[in-house]
């Protein structure tokens, strides 16, 4: 144990860090008593999501904003890796396509947003369209990227032993592709639930986005605070299950992770 | 040579069981020049035999085993290896690289079994083979780890496990010790020889090596650069099973002697 802490000294200093802010945070609005609505104490926010968690309206809430980030991943995952297949084996579909995609990269995805409303309505779907929109690119360069970097020499090796152009495809270049892959998922699940709250700020009648708003118009700042507070236990969350899902399937890769043989 | 190329056109593919005659290649560069990799070369192996390319670096070995290997195209000439015009990848040839090029998703069986999964061969039925292979170069036991939980020297024997899993009847190895330290480099020179007697394979080794060559091999094919040329064939006539004493001997001292007065001018090999 001690010799734990002597290497890893961050295992004991961040939550030293998290207890002496709180306390400072809370000290200093006491203090100088600063309207709740403005900035809530550490405590009252921690009540305000008590509150929440028991509250059945907010757990429909969250439900619908997890739905709509898990779609628009999900179809942002499917497209990307359709996309990025056709552009990394075909040079000419890369050729004539790139441009394009980098053309809508440069677009700022939230400005879509009221035009997704206008086609697809205030419900869900054009949550789910923003979500995807918004991740699908990182997803997509990581695919294309993953799949070039196939070593040569291992490329070459194959074709020796007679391999088929699909056979290269599936037995080298998709498993070389894996850990970029993970680490653009990793991204886009995060840019996903982005995609999902920003939707619903600019127009719907339920998910998470919809109750800060809905806090904001009653000024009930802690709630707002304690819904952000959901919101990145949301994106850790997913992090977390994409790495494992990393580890598991490009675990090769993971070199700083490997304690012993 | 020349009686060798009198015999009966049938029985001289029975006899040379790698057959390169009039072999050109021109590389275009990328700035529009071209590079004479190999000019006019012609040589011969017998089935069963052992023979070492040696030259200076850039002098076109890759090259020539890249042909063998079906890898690359020929400008000019034939290259034929078990009486088939050699145009793209034989399952007859099996290849050793220079670095091991295994798979680090796949377990030191799964790399072994790379042919026989690529060629559609039946899976168990090769897995024994495999098996085998890797309890012959001392790898049993190992099967189931991954590459990166293997020494350098270990991953080059799976290397060539690998290469010989499908059982081919020409193996074709670029430099294959040449990343090694001198121990594991003798130890796998003396492995290569034992499992050369056992699967009587014919081996085109490339190495950067004077003493490897001579050591190993029945035939050394010297080769001169620019373009890449075959200077001269020297039958080695050392007894077999060879011992590494044999190394320290006038017979073999003269070989080696012989052989490096072609690279005494350009000094340096590699
Ligand atoms: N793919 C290629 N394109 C153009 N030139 C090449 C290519 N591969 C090799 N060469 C050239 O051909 C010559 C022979 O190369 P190589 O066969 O690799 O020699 P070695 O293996 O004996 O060192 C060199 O001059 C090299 O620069
Ligand atoms: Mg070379």
């Amino acid at each position: 144990m001690k010799e734990k802490l002597r290497n890893r000294p961050e295992i004991f200093l961040v939550p030293v860090v998290f207890i002496f802010v709180m306390w400072l945070w809370e000290t200093l609005i006491n203090r100088l008593e600063v309207k709740e609505t403005i900035l809530p104490t550490p405590s009252r926010i921690g009540e305000a999501l008590i509150m929440q968690f028991q509250n059945a309206y907010f757990w429909q809430n969250a439900w619908v904003t997890t739905k709509e980030a898990l779609y628009g991943f999900f179809f942002a995952t499917l497209f990307a890796i359709i996309v990025g297949t056709f552009v990394s084996q075909i040079k000419i579909v890369e050729k004539t396509v790139m441009p394009y995609l980098v053309g809508f990269q440069a677009i700022p995805k939230v400005a879509l947003a009221p035009i997704f409303i206008i086609w697809f309505g205030f419900g869900q779907t054009s949550k789910v369209v923003m979500a995807a929109t918004i991740a699908f690119f990182p997803i997509l360069i990581n695919i294309i990227e993953g799949l070039k970097s196939a070593d040569s020499d291992r490329i070459r090796m194959l074709r020796v032993f007679g391999a088929t152009r699909y056979q290269i495809f599936r037995k080298v270049q998709v498993p070389s592709a894996m850990p970029f892959f993970f680490a653009g998922l990793d991204v886009g699940i995060l840019l996903a639930i982005l995609g999902a709250v920003v939707g619903e700020f600019l127009g719907s009648q339920e998910g998470l986005g919809n109750m800060v708003l809905v806090s904001q118009y009653n000024f009930e700042t802690p709630t707002m605070f304690a819904i952000l507070i959901v919101l990145s236990l949301m994106g850790i969350f997913a992090h977390i299950i994409v790495r494992a899902f990393q580890k598991k399937f490009a675990f090769w890769a993971d070199n700083s992770h490997i304690v012993g043989t | 040579m020349t009686q060798d190329q009198s015999a009966i056109q049938d029985a001289s593919s029975e006899a040379s069981w790698i057959s390169v005659s009039g072999l050109h290649k021109i590389y275009k560069t990328r700035a529009g020049g071209s590079t004479h990799a190999l000019a006019d070369i012609n040589f011969k192996v017998r089935k069963g035999e052992f023979i070492s390319i040696v030259g200076p670096s850039g002098c076109g070995k890759t090259t020539l085993l890249n042909v063998l290997a079906g890898l690359i195209s020929k400008t000019e000439g034939s290259a034929q290896v078990a009486g088939q015009e050699v145009s793209k990848p034989l399952p007859e040839i099996g290849m050793v690289f220079q670095a091991p090029t295994l798979l680090p998703w796949r377990t030191i069986l799964g790399n072994v079994m790379i042919p026989v999964e690529i060629q559609k061969r039946d899976k168990k039925q090769y897995k024994q083979i495999a098996m085998d292979l890797l309890k012959l170069v001392g790898l049993d036991g190992f099967e189931d780890k991954y590459p990166n939980e293997l020494s350098g020297g270990m991953q080059q024997r799976a290397g060539i496990c690998r290469a010989l899993v499908h059982s081919p009847s020409v193996l074709l190895m670029d430099e294959p010790f040449g990343a090694l330290d001198a121990m594991t480099r003798e130890y796998m020179n003396l492995e290569l020889l034992r499992i050369w007697k056992e699967s009587n394979q014919t081996i085109a080794l490339v190495t950067h090596s004077i003493t490897e060559a001579v050591f190993l091999s029945d035939r050394v094919i010297v080769m001169s650069p620019r373009p890449g040329r075959i200077a001269e064939i020297i039958s080695i006539d050392l007894p077999r099973p060879r011992t590494l004493d044999m190394l320290t001997s006038d017979a073999a001292g003269a070989y080696v002697q012989r052989i490096r007065h072609y690279f005494s001018s350009s000094n340096v090999i590699e």
